[in-house]
C-alpha cells in the first residue's frame, strides 16, 4: 500500500493526507487526492471538526456490554430504552445491519452484534464472534426468541446454524429471517434455492371462502410457524 | 489492450471474498482449467442477479471474461445449489472443510485430472444425506491418493514386511503404517485393528460399499485423526475448517458446549 510523491511536486503533508485518505476501503488514489485538496482548500474549521471527528470515535466508542454495538454511553440507547421488548433479540453480523434493520421498523426488540460471521478459511470460527457473550444475554435477561437476521449467504447460514444447534436445547424460541425474491427482482433470473424457499414459504393472499381462510393468512405450513410475516423458525425441530 | 477472452465453462463455487463494496471474488474450480478467480459484480447487492448463482458450495455454469487481469463473470446459471448442504450447519461445515482442502492444495489454472468428479461425488452425497463424517473420510482418502500421497496399507512404511491388522501404528509424515517390530517410531500414533481393517476397506470399495459398514465411533474418531494427519502432513499446513468441525460438534453435544 501508499503512493510516492516527489516533494518536488506535493508537499510533504499533503502527501501524507494523501495517502492516509487512500487507506481507506474504497478510496482509489484520485478519490484520496481529490478528497485531500478538498480539505486543503476548505476552512479551517472544517478541517479542526474532521479531525475532532476522527479522534472521538477513536476515544470516546466502545462496544454496548449487552448488545456489543457501537455506543458512547454503556449501556446504548436502544438497551436503555425502556418501550423496547427485551424478550426479543435480533442477532446482526455488523452494527451496520442494526440501521437496516431499525429502517424497516418492524422490530421493537432489542439487537446483538456479531461483529462477524463464521468463516472457518478466513480464521473467522465461532470463538472469535461474540456468540459467548450472546450465550450469557440468554441466560440473564430472559430473553424469549432470538430473530437470527444473517446474511442470507453461506456464511451467514453457518453461523444462524451454528447458533441455532447451540442455543435452541437452552429453551429460547430461535427464528431466522424469511428468504424469497428480493422486491424489484425478477422470477426469471432467480435462483433455483431462493424459487424454492420462495415457494416453500409463500404466503395465502385469496383463498377458498368455504375453507375459511382469510386473505393474508399464511400457508398450512407458515400456521404452523406463527403465521403470515412471522421468521421462519430455524430451530431443529422446526421447519426451515 | 485486446478484448477480453470468452471462455463458458462448468464449475463448483469454492469460496468467496468480498472486493470492495458490492462485488466478491469467487474462487472457481472448474473440470478443464483448475482452479480460477472471477470477479462477480454487484453480488452483495440484494437484487443481484448473480448472488445465488454463485453461492459456495454450489455447482454453476459461467460465461467468463479473461482480461489480463481478473475474470469478469459475465453470466450465471446455477446447476445445483446443493440446498440440503446449506441448510445444515453438519454437512455445511464438511462441505467447507472439502473446499478448503482443494483451495489449498490446487495451484491456479492447473488442470487437476479428476479432482473435480471427486469433489462433486462427495458434495452430492452429502445433499443426498450419506453420513457427513463417512463422506469426508472417504474424500481425504481419494484426495490422498490423487495427490500422490495415497496411505501405505499393505507394506510396512519401514521395513516393507507384508502388514497384518495387529500391532500397527499410523506415520503421517512416513505416508503410511508401521507394523509392529518398527512402530516405536516416535511419530506414530497406534492404528487399531478394526481401524486398519476399515482404511483398507474404504481404499478398495466404492462409497456405496463404505456406507454399508457398520462401525463403532471409536473407530470412527480412530481414522478421523489419522486421515486429518495425513492431510495436513500432504499439505504442510493445518486445515482450519477442521476447528469448526469440532465447534459444531460440541455446539451439538449434550453440555451444549463452550464457543471459548
Amino acid at each position: 500500500m501508499g503512493m510516492s510523491f516527489r516533494p518536488a511536486v506535493t508537499a510533504a503533508p499533503l502527501a501524507r493526507l494523501i495517502e492516509a485518505f487512500h487507506r481507506l476501503p474504497g478510496i482509489g488514489p484520485k478519490s484520496a487526492q481529490r478528497l485531500a485538496y478538498y480539505v486543503l482548500r476548505a476552512p479551517r474549521e472544517e478541517a479542526e471538526q474532521l479531525a475532532l471527528a476522527l479522534l472521538e470515535v477513536k476515544d470516546r466508542t466502545r462496544l454496548c456490554s449487552r448488545c456489543q454495538n457501537i455506543t458512547d454511553v454503556d449501556p446504548c440507547s436502544v438497551c436503555a430504552d425502556p418501550e423496547r421488548d427485551g424478550t426479543i433479540v435480533c442477532v446482526v453480523e455488523e452494527p451496520l445491519d442494526i440501521l437496516a434493520v431499525e429502517r424497516a421498523a418492524a422490530h421493537q426488540g432489542l439487537y446483538h452484534v456479531l461483529h462477524g460471521a463464521i468463516s472457518p478459511m478466513d480464521g473467522v470460527g465461532p470463538e472469535q464472534l461474540k456468540i459467548a457473550e450472546l450465550v450469557i444475554r440468554l441466560e440473564q435477561d430472559g430473553v424469549r426468541e432470538l430473530i437470527l437476521a444473517t446474511n442470507p449467504n453461506l456464511e451467514g447460514e453457518a453461523t444462524a446454524g451454528y447458533l441455532t444447534r447451540l442455543l435452541g436445547p437452552k429453551g429460547v424460541r430461535v427464528t431466522r429471517l424469511a428468504h424469497g425474491l428480493p422486491v424489484g427482482a425478477d422470477v426469471e433470473y432467480a435462483d433455483e434455492r431462493t424459487l424454492r424457499e420462495a415457494l416453500e414459504h409463500r404466503v395465502t393472499i385469496s383463498a377458498d371462502p368455504e375453507r375459511g381462510a382469510a386473505a393474508g393468512d399464511a400457508t398450512p405450513d407458515q400456521a404452523a410457524d406463527g403465521g403470515a410475516g412471522a421468521p421462519v423458525a430455524a430451530s431443529e425441530d422446526g421447519p426451515s | 489492450m485486446p478484448p477480453p477472452r470468452l471462455v463458458r465453462t462448468e464449475a463448483l463455487v469454492l469460496r468467496q471474498r468480498p472486493l470492495g463494496d458490492a462485488d466478491k471474488i469467487c474462487v472457481l474450480l472448474t473440470p478443464g482449467q483448475g482452479r480460477l478467480e472471477a470477479v462477480a459484480k454487484g453480488v452483495r447487492r440484494p437484487g443481484s442477479r448473480l448472488a445465488g448463482h454463485v453461492e459456495p458450495l454450489s455447482r454453476t455454469m459461467l460465461q467468463l471474461a479473461r482480461t489480463r487481469s481478473l475474470a469478469i463473470v459475465q453470466q450465471a446459471q446455477g446447476l445445483e445449489s446443493f440446498g440440503q448442504v446449506h441448510d445444515d450447519v453438519e454437512r455445511v461445515s464438511r462441505g467447507l472443510y472439502i473446499a478448503e482442502l482443494v483451495e489449498r492444495s490446487t495451484e491456479p489454472e492447473v488442470e487437476m485430472g479428476p479432482l473435480y468428479d471427486l469433489v462433486l461425488g462427495a458434495l452430492r452425497q452429502l445433499e443426498l444425506g450419506g453420513a457427513p463424517d463417512l463422506v469426508v473420510r472417504y474424500f481425504e482418502l481419494q484426495f490422498l491418493d490423487e495427490q500422490g500421497y495415497r496411505p501405505e496399507l499393505d507394506q510396512c512404511v519401514r521395513c516393507r514386511s507384508p502388514l497384518e491388522p495387529e500391532g500397527n501404528a499410523y506415520a503421517p509424515s512416513l505416508g503410511g503404517v508401521l507394523g509392529p517390530d518398527c512402530r516405536a517410531e516416535a511419530f506414530s500414533r497406534p492404528l487399531s485393528a478394526p481401524a486398519f481393517k476399515l482404511l483398507r476397506y474404504m481404499m478398495r470399495s466404492s462409497y456405496a460399499e463404505v456406507a454399508r459398514v457398520r462401525f463403532d465411533a471409536s473407530v470412527a474418531n480412530e481414522i478421523e485423526e489419522h486421515l486429518r494427519g495425513a492431510v495436513e502432513h500432504a499439505l504442510d499446513q493445518e486445515v482450519r475448517t477442521a476447528g469448526f468441525i469440532d465447534s459444531v460438534r460440541r455446539a451439538g453435544s449434550p453440555t451444549g458446549g463452550s464457543n471459548r
